[in-house]
């Protein structure tokens, strides 16, 4: 009986997709020639992939749904399988070790276009663990992440055509000004909550790009900038693919870098503040947080990242225009946060590598790369809607060592 | 003052095509707090549609009216359906989900029609039929206003009507408001919330397509990538008037369209967007819900 | 239950790269690679798709003529979104998939970013429609060739007509922003102000995609402009236009080469009519030209979209010059696309020392009954 009415289900869906796809995918005009093709057999492709599909589709959700179930019923702190292999010495040192020399020989394997799309990944890594600080832990909803990124990269591109300053030197420098910024958008949003921060933070990113390309004088407008140097090595004359190399170890130094300093701030005074923050705004007043402090930290730190990353890009890609700061960068970013899972470090670094090197991956299937990209998007984030790997709530238990004296 | 007159009209047809799109974003927001990206998609699914029943029908031979009126009610049937999908699909099963979660598979969403409808159809723009007859009496005012922008005015302050008396006198309505307010109550006081939630997602596409089959019969071309600029700035519209409200919708929309074509016509139109944002972060600096947003004081 | 759905996700995913690692590494042998890139989803790929055609059309008759030096001449479409960052991806991808030439980018900024990569890998790059002028003529980039005039050349040409003989003396220079639109504005702006006889009224960038643009139109009209010259692309052309025409304006429209698209005409209408463009001398009797928009018709059911021709003719001069060559180095191909000339739907063309396309004229067109007519 049961098979029965899930065929009947199935059969159900792809009805619906049939009737649902019906004029886009079978009719297409030709509205100047006044011509009609009709293509009946990709509607028959819809249906049959539609009652294929929501067998899966079904079966899927029913195993997430008992899961779901079994976790509410048990422990409810109970670990996912990668958090307790994590949190388990015995597999955690052997596992970064083998990360850690797979980081060290990878570019040497590999060609250089993989090197390439690792080290775009790796910059991402860093700006997916910048905007987890605003949005995993401080819960501050930023849609304009990408005008810190932008102010990096510009920053570094600016300071080379007039002043002739380098990349060591850039590093700092646009990690300091996308730290102003950050502050300075601080300042206005502080106010506001949820989606008007969203709304403010998309528009302070706008704000930014069209600046960028409207006051050619100051930026080189749409046309952009050419001829940035990628990062010298004492003077030595390095090929492309030897520079990329380079940059792919400064990219992992950055990377391991900004892990070191995130877990610190993570567990620090700072951090918890975030988290409280939050988790509920005026408990965490009450209990003599400064929210405006906490606030602006969290935005400051957060776009640092995204300077040294946005430093990092111009060289790396020697040629900048605003084209790369739109909305869309943003709203990736927030992709691989939301999507690695809020608040985790690993998570976000999953996330980043998923996201970036997935529609690299996915030239194969030519034409249907992004239509399949956003599918995957959305059946992860229905399959794991909190994200890759959630983060793991730091639990302070009191152990009992007074039980006696109470006794 | 007939510059500024014209400004004003051109601020208004803005305005009024925002506020289309704006009103179905806010209906959702108010009833999920979810962020629809795919929103401005339904949108240009809408447009497709109609531009493609058009076209059926126009090699049939049909009246230009009956044409528009069959296009129109395809595009909303059609919009409709897909925003239901869509709900169904990418946005239940995330229901308990974090809060940004929704968001992302919304982005999923929005990627995915567009690039459905690129390879369905086509990249290049399509020329979309004008429709909407010249009416007579408008000669008389020398080209200032068109038919059409007069079409989209009262279309959008009639669907504000139609939506205001729904939202405030229906059953439906009633249940839509509670569902808001607390999900949880109202499924205790036998509110269907999948129910209201599955409808408000149809009103709210519905909306969007007539949007659609107006603004394409307006500007007369349509690609799949219209619907993610007309989002964008309908959002901003809808949070600009308070986001949930639908009056805050459409005024918000209509302060939006008014900014850009003042901005555009008196200063320039190369700074018309950071002009228009800056207003929008100073309208909440002194107003943190929008203009017409409640104020929630937190409890706790 | 649920460790299982995490393995079989886990399992799924790593699956999922191994055979995208090994799909993409496949080799085929004895064929003559060459790769597409441009812009084929996003915003932009109506600009970047018409360019993949053309390509896959050529190929098609080549091979069919026996291929280039008795190889089959195969394909490597990458897509690069218009951005630099990906532009450098698919540089270093098609690098490593060893083609002999790139059609592409078609963004100027997007080629610039991997025009670097190209250079030290010795491999000839021809756009289709890539215009900044600094392409060629910084010679930063020696394995770089177009078939499209550069921005200063368009713009030139464009102000040229509009005051010889047109005899405008108040013009208005508008722009979408965009790398294409705005750079060919400002060249215009700038001949404009050297030569005395016409004044800049306005000088606006307009927000492209916006769904109105009446507020710009009116300020045309309050400025007293008696021309436009507007850089960009025909969808915000037509949109100009059209609300220009409506409130009975009838200041003459001069444009470029990315309005001199007979989608401009069928989406503007009877508005179109009067409008003018500049673009390649008129090759709609060039046998080629049909033959070439004939056959596109008939593979793809619809008119070639924007920089079909160009592409076209890129691809045929790209193939050309392997042949000639009698190999894929380098050296050999870029000479022989210096001295070779070949037919192509735009003419008889060569490469000149920058990488400038000889013999493809530039001429003004205007909208006439429908149709684009080349000015003499």
């Amino acid at each position: 009986m049961t098979a029965l009415n899930e065929i009947k289900k199935s059969l159900l869906v792809s009805i619906w997709f049939m009737f649902l796809t019906f004029p886009i995918m079978v009719i297409k005009v030709n509205t100047v020639e006044q011509t009609i093709s009709w293509r009946w057999n990709r509607l028959a492709a819809v249906g049959i992939g539609s009652f294929c599909l929501s067998f899966v589709w079904r079966y899927m959700l029913k195993r997430k749904e008992t899961g779901a179930k079994k976790t509410a019923l048990g422990n409810g702190g109970e670990l996912s399988a990668v958090q307790r292999l994590l949190q388990n010495p015995r597999f955690f040192k052997p596992a970064l070790l083998a990360t850690a020399v797979f980081a060290l020989i990878y570019p040497f394997y590999f060609s250089m276009y993989q090197v390439n799309i690792m080290t775009t990944a790796l910059i991402y890594v860093i700006l997916g663990l910048g905007l987890n600080i605003v949005v995993g832990l401080a819960g501050l909803l930023d849609l304009g992440y990408v005008a810190f990124y932008a102010v990096g990269a510009y920053s570094y591109a600016l300071l080379h055509i007039h002043f002739g300053l380098g990349f060591w030197a850039c590093l700092p420098i646009g990690a300091g000004l996308a730290m102003m910024f950050g502050i300075v958008l601080g300042f206005p949003v502080l106010r506001l909550r949820g989606d008007y921060l969203a709304i403010v933070t998309l528009g302070f990113g706008e704000i930014i790009r069209l600046i960028l390309e409207n006051w050619n004088a100051f930026s080189y407008g749409p046309s952009g900038i050419a001829n940035i140097p990628r990062p010298g090595l004492f003077g030595m004359h390095l090929t492309i693919h030897q520079s990329l190399i380079y940059i792919y170890f400064i990219m992992v130094a950055i990377v391991v870098f900004t892990i070191f300093v995130v877990r610190r701030l993570q567990d620090s005074r700072i951090g918890r503040a975030w988290i409280a923050l939050r988790e509920d705004e005026v408990a965490c007043q009450a209990t003599g947080i400064d929210k405006t402090k906490t606030k602006l930290s969290a935005f400051a730190l957060g776009a640092t990242w995204a300077g040294m990353g946005g430093v990092v890009f111009a060289a790396k890609t020697t040629f900048i225009n605003p084209a790369s700061f739109t909305i869309w960068e943003s709203v990736m970013i927030l992709c691989i946060v939301v999507l690695g899972g809020m608040g985790s470090i690993l998570g976000v670094i999953l996330g980043a590598l998923i996201l970036m090197l997935l529609p690299e991956y996915m030239r194969a299937f030519s034409e249907y790369r992004m239509l399949l990209f956003a599918a995957a998007l959305v059946v992860m984030m229905v399959f794991r809607p909190n994200g890759i790997i959630s983060a793991v709530r730091r639990n302070y238990e009191f152990k009992g060592t007074n039980e006696k004296e109470t006794a | 003052m007939d510059y500024f007159m014209e400004l004003f009209l051109g601020g208004l047809t803005r305005g009024s095509i925002y506020a289309l799109i704006a009103l179905g974003y806010t209906m959702v927001y108010g009833i999920i707090e979810l962020i629809n990206f795919a929103h401005g998609e339904i949108y240009m699914i809408g447009a497709f549609t109609a531009l493609i029943t058009i076209s059926v029908l126009t090699m049939l031979g049909l009246n230009k009216i009956a044409i528009l009126l069959i296009a129109a009610v395809a595009a909303i049937i059609y919009s409709s359906a897909y925003g239901y999908t869509a709900e169904k699909v990418a946005y239940k099963p995330l229901r308990s989900a974090p809060r940004l979660s929704p968001l992302i598979s919304a982005i999923g969403v929005s990627l995915f029609l567009q690039n459905y409808v690129l390879l369905a159809q086509t990249s290049d723009f399509l020329p979309f039929p004008n429709l909407i007859p010249q009416f007579k009496f408008l000669k008389a005012y020398g080209g200032i206003v068109q038919s059409s922008e007069i079409v989209i005015y009262v279309t959008t302050a009639i669907v504000l009507v139609i939506l205001t008396f729904l939202i405030k006198f229906t059953k439906l309505g009633k249940a839509m408001r509670a569902t808001a307010q607390d999900r949880d109550m109202a499924m205790l006081v036998g509110v269907n919330v999948d129910r209201v939630i599955s409808f408000t997602f149809v009103v709210g596409s519905a909306t969007a397509a007539l949007g659609g089959v107006l603004i394409a019969s307006h500007i007369g071309q349509i690609n799949f990538y219209i619907g993610f600029i007309a989002g964008i700035k309908a959002f901003v519209a809808a949070v600009l008037g308070g986001i949930g409200s639908m009056p805050g919708a459409v005024l918000g929309s209509l302060v939006l369209g008014w900014t850009e074509s003042f901005f555009t016509g008196y200063i320039s139109s190369d700074y018309e967007d950071v002009f228009a944002f800056l207003f929008l972060v100073l309208i909440l600096i002194f107003r943190p819900s929008g203009i017409l947003g409640r104020t929630d004081t937190d409890k706790v | 239950m649920k460790k299982g759905m995490r393995m079989f996700l886990l399992t799924a995913i790593i699956g999922l790269f191994a055979v995208f690692t090994l799909a993409g590494s496949g080799l085929a042998a004895g064929t003559i690679k060459i790769g597409v890139a441009g812009p084929h989803s996003g915003d932009l790929a109506s600009y970047g798709l018409p360019t993949v055609n053309a390509a896959k059309l050529v190929a098609k008759d080549i091979n069919a003529k026996g291929g280039v030096l008795g190889k089959k001449v195969e394909l490597i479409v990458e897509d690069d979104v218009c951005k630099p960052e990906v532009a450098t991806n698919t540089a270093t991808k098609l690098v490593g998939d060893h083609v002999a030439a790139v059609l592409g980018h078609i963004c100027s900024g997007a080629t610039k970013a991997a025009l670097g990569i190209y250079k030290e890998a010795h491999i000839v790059v021809m756009s289709p429609s890539a215009t900044n002028p600094a392409l060629t003529q910084s010679g930063d980039y020696p394995n770089f060739f177009r078939t499209i005039a550069s921005d200063d050349a368009q713009a030139k040409l464009e102000v040229e007509f509009a005051l010889n003989k047109l005899k405008v003396k108040k013009i208005a220079v508008l722009h979408d922003k965009g790398d294409y639109g705005k750079g060919l504005a400002e060249y215009a702006r700038s001949f404009l102000k050297k030569d005395k006889r016409a004044q800049v009224v306005l000088f606006e960038g307009i927000t492209p995609g916006a769904v109105d643009y009446s507020a710009i139109v009116q300020k045309i009209k309050r400025k007293g402009a008696e021309a436009v010259i507007f850089g960009g692309y025909h969808p915000e052309a037509s949109k100009i236009v059209t609300q220009m025409r409506k409130k009975g304006m009838k200041t003459y429209f001069i444009s470029d080469d990315g309005v001199k698209d007979d989608t401009f005409i069928k989406v503007a209408k009877q508005f179109a009519e009067g409008v003018y463009a500049t673009g390649p001398k008129d090759v709609s009797k060039n046998p080629m030209t049909v033959k070439a928009r004939a056959e596109h018709k008939k593979v793809y059911g619809s008119d070639p979209g924007a920089f079909f021709e160009n592409a076209y003719a890129a691809m045929l001069a790209l193939c050309n010059a392997i042949q000639k060559a009698g190999s894929t180095k380098y050296d050999a191909m870029v000479k022989a696309l210096r001295t070779d000339y070949v037919d192509t739907p735009l003419g008889k063309i060569r490469f000149d020392k920058r990488g400038d396309a000889t013999g493809v004229g530039f001429a003004i067109y205007q909208v006439q009954h429908g149709k684009y007519v080349e000015l003499k």
